[in-house]
């Protein structure tokens, strides 16, 4: 029987202890004005909810945006009810077509850049790191406070562009020359657009240079690299990969400032020949080895906080904690080498494509071990159906359905056909979109109490988590059907192609279960709303779970511990059979009277 | 009701290990991590060059536009400030803060001198017209020079605020840790600058 080996005497564990370490935590006195405790705040959680609020907004407005997109697919020359008249009074409120190509294009950068991106990295970022390793606060946080704020400088830069003549940037999300230099885009919104974009990668930069000093430096005593919890894994892989590949877009977007405000021509093939001429496909290098890495930047937070999940309200251990923690970074190194499956119809040289098309499909096999460890963490688990674990069921299968569709674009051969087609579209909204949002609103229902010391409502939770999966797995899956039947992304008119008019019904069941999506919405924003006001209060642990964060009172005092706590086990001890009365143990409780000893402590 | 199947449990006791990342400092953990970054963005700014002058045959040999002897003087320049970093760091360490400060100066002194030399370059090639709109290969040069050239800025105002913070007796402590990590900013500055001058001014 394995009891035998677990009941071996612990033997006493000796914890060197930098003098530095401690040197560096001081417990600061909390600020007092309004402006210091509120606005410019320099504490990690209080800059997380300013996240949270600033990425909900711009979901609503992403969000609002992709139900125009939808109607108009589904009832071109339609008005959108109430909006449509406020926004398009000269056409009787039907969407005209350069707002269309703006509309999705805003809808991509909204929702991948100033939606999910403040949501999760902002905000879970910076609520968990420090409090899940046991820190005090972030490294540095004056960097801390400066990255949201420059993050706010870029939401107004895409919010202005709205209402610049000729409107915001047109030319798809990644904003590929020549539709994006002057010869595509005269107005503003496009310059606009790319001063956001610097700004905000500077932000990310800046957060990225906080997050990993943190994870690497401000670990509490026993907290080594493989006791912290998974959440924290995937938030510091993910601002790895911000710190190494956001810069690379920063070049890539300065340049095409360069061609739009200075007159050089890096990007524009032809226009100089005599002169030089310049290359639009260097944009699309430059924008893809940063954006391939970007999904990933997207997911792995998520990926992170469900691994614990799945692990917490199974009430077992996280199967292969190691195996996950190194799929996850296995997969984090190879996403800097395939962005090329994103060029596959440029006329890359065949051998090239071929090469990253193997590099492609090799990381279905590091996905592969954790989605099945996912399975395994719950197998003959005893599970609790609350609110954060049906979201985080919801991501396993959202994310299985994405990253099987992958495969058929990584191949060349079924890339050629899909490519630019809504089975993309289908593809990386099930995989980025909806899996990166279930999982949001997973983080959210779960840290909720501890960030404002409330409960959500669970009956609205569960009624929210229902009507989301269902119109979700409808939406993105009726995008995959078209897509390949033969459909093309970013038509504005698709009816005016004579072998698409007989995807008319699915279209419309795709924009209705979307409106329904939308609407259903509502539920959470009332959950989030007056369970603010008026929630019931949360305990300090209400989950029962062991890692660090429940075990300070809910909401946390401004300097998180009275005393950095001692780290004793890895994170998901559930069901150890050494301890009696509860079936979890936090992560710094001694099991029974096993004796711990400090050395070398400096204060 | 112990639901978890015994095979399952893994308790594995955590090793206990130190949570210091070797003995560097946070303020220089993050220095590091922000050089990578930063690296990073030459490197899309050298790429772009490297795709943009492979692709075109008719890219003229720097050598016969640029004036390399000048700019390698002010490399030079570079590289001696690079070593007035070093001493001022080592005083610093001892704590001699006249010394530290002397060599601190000396150091953005150097960084000065550069930029000057880049504003006269750069006066004389527009007046050649040899400007950022007229071909890739001035394209590429002002951006990537120039972006250099914000470094070294950057850098002398850098120096400057931590030989005044020296001079008032801070930064001194923890083995001059502060002096430190302003030297790694600078060595990087001039580090690129040793890429930037062989990959642009001096590749035939
Ligand atoms: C949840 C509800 C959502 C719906 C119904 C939805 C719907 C759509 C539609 C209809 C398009 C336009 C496809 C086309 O015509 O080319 C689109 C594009 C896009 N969406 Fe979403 N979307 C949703 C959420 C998200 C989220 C959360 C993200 C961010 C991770 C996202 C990222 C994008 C991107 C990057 C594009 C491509 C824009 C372009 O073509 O430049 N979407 N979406
Ligand atoms: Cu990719």
């Amino acid at each position: 029987m394995g009891d035998a080996t677990m009941s071996k005497p612990v033997p006493v564990r000796h914890l060197h202890v930098g003098p530095e370490f401690h040197a560096e935590q001081h417990i600061h006195p909390e600020p007092t004005s309004f402006l210091s405790r509120y606005v410019f705040s320099k504490d990690h959680k209080v800059i997380a909810k300013q996240f949270l609020w600033y990425g909900l907004f711009f979901l609503v407005m992403g969000g609002v945006m992709a139900m125009m997109i939808r109607w108009q697919i589904a009832f071109p020359g339609t008005a959108f009810p109430v909006l449509g008249q406020l926004l398009w009074p000269q056409s009787g409120g039907v969407m005209p077509p350069q707002s269309y190509a703006a509309f999705f294009t805003m809808h991509g950068t909204l929702m991948i850049f100033f939606a999910i991106t403040p949501i999760l990295i902002g905000a879970f970022g910076n609520l968990l790191i420090p409090l899940m390793i046991g820190a005090r606060d972030m490294a540095f946080p004056t960097l801390n406070l400066m990255s949201f704020w420059t993050n706010v400088l870029a939401g107004l830069c895409m919010i202005v562009s709205f209402f610049v003549p000729m409107g915001p940037a047109a030319g798809g999300w990644q904003s590929y020359p020549t539709l994006s230099t002057l010869v595509g885009s005269p107005g503003h919104g496009q310059t606009l657009w790319i001063l956001g974009i610097f700004l905000t990668g500077s932000a990310s930069i800046m957060g990225a240079v906080n997050y990993i000093t943190t994870v690497v430096r401000l670990r509490a005593p026993g907290m080594g690299y493989f006791q912290m919890p998974l959440s924290v894994w995937g938030i510091w892989l993910t601002a790895i990969l911000n710190a190494l590949f956001v810069p690379v877009l920063a070049a890539g977007v300065l340049l095409l400032f360069l061609d739009r405000v200075f007159g050089s021509h890096f990007f524009l093939a032809g226009a100089s020949i005599t002169k030089g001429g310049g290359d639009p496909v260097l944009y699309q290098h430059l924008f893809w080895i940063f954006g391939h890495p970007e999904v990933y930047i997207l997911i792995l937070p998520a990926w992170g906080i469900v691994s614990d999940l799945l692990s917490f309200f199974s009430r077992k251990p996280a199967f292969g904690y190691k195996a996950t923690a190194l799929s996850m970074s296995v997969i984090t190194l190879l996403s800097m080498v395939v962005y090329g499956h994103h060029m596959f119809v440029v006329g890359m040289s065949p051998l090239l494509s071929q090469g990253f098309m193997t590099l492609t499909m090799l990381i279905s096999i590091p996905s592969a071990v954790f989605f099945l460890n996912w399975l395994g963490t719950m197998w003959r688990g005893s599970i609790r159906f609350a609110t954060p674990m049906l979201f985080s069921l919801g991501v396993v299968f959202v994310f299985g359905l994405g990253g099987l569709t992958g495969l058929h674009l990584g191949a060349i051969s079924s890339d050629i056909y899909l490519h630019d087609s809504y089975f993309v579209i289908g593809h990386f909204h099930l995989t980025m979109a909806a899996s990166v949002l279930l999982g949001a609103f997973a983080a959210i229902y779960f840290w909720f109490p501890k960030m404002f010391g409330k409960m959500m409502n669970e009956t609205l939770g569960k009624w929210h988590f229902w009507l989301t999966i269902i119109p979700i797995t409808i939406v993105f899956c009726g995008m995959l059907v078209v897509g390949y039947a033969g459909m093309q992304r970013r038509l504005y008119n698709y009816e005016a192609y004579e072998f698409l008019k007989h995807l008319h019904p699915i279209n419309v069941w795709i924009t209705r279960a979307a409106l329904l999506l939308g609407a259903s919405q509502f539920l959470f924003v009332g959950n989030f709303l007056s369970s603010l006001i008026s929630g019931k209060k949360a305990a300090e642990n209400p989950w029962e779970v062991g890692t660090l964060e429940w075990t300070i009172p809910s909401p946390p005092p401004h300097h998180n511990y009275d005393e950095i706590p001692v780290v004793l086990h890895g994170p998901h001890e559930f069901n150890n059979p050494a301890v009696t009365g509860k079936d979890w143990l936090a992560q710094d409780e001694p099991i029974g009277d096993e004796p711990v000893a400090l050395g070398a402590v400096g204060n | 009701m112990n639901a978890r199947p015994e095979a399952a449990y893994a308790p594995a006791p955590a090793p206990l290990t130190e949570p210091t990342f070797g003995t560097a400092t946070t303020g220089k953990v993050g220095m590091w991590i922000f050089l990578v970054t930063d690296a990073m963005t030459f490197g899309g700014l050298l790429l772009a060059y490297g795709i943009l002058r492979a692709g075109n045959k008719e890219w003229p040999a720097p050598t016969t536009v640029l004036g390399i002897p000048f700019t390698a003087f002010m490399t030079f320049v570079l590289i001696v400030s690079s070593l007035t970093m070093v001493l001022g760091l080592d005083a610093a360490k001892k704590g001699d803060r006249r010394e530290a400060v002397k060599w601190l100066v000396a150091t953005a002194g150097g960084g000065v001198f550069f930029l000057c030399g880049q504003v006269y370059e750069y006066r004389h090639l527009i007046h050649e017209g040899f400007t950022l709109p007229s071909g890739n290969f001035p394209a590429t040069f002002y951006v990537i020079t120039s972006f250099h050239g914000g470094h070294v800025f950057t850098g002398v105002c850098y120096l400057l605020i931590t030989a005044f913070g020296v001079s008032r007796g801070r930064h001194l402590e923890n083995g001059a840790n502060f002096v430190e990590i302003t030297g790694l900013f600078w060595h990087f500055v001039d580090l690129i600058w040793i890429l930037v001058f062989t990959l642009v001014y001096l590749i035939p």
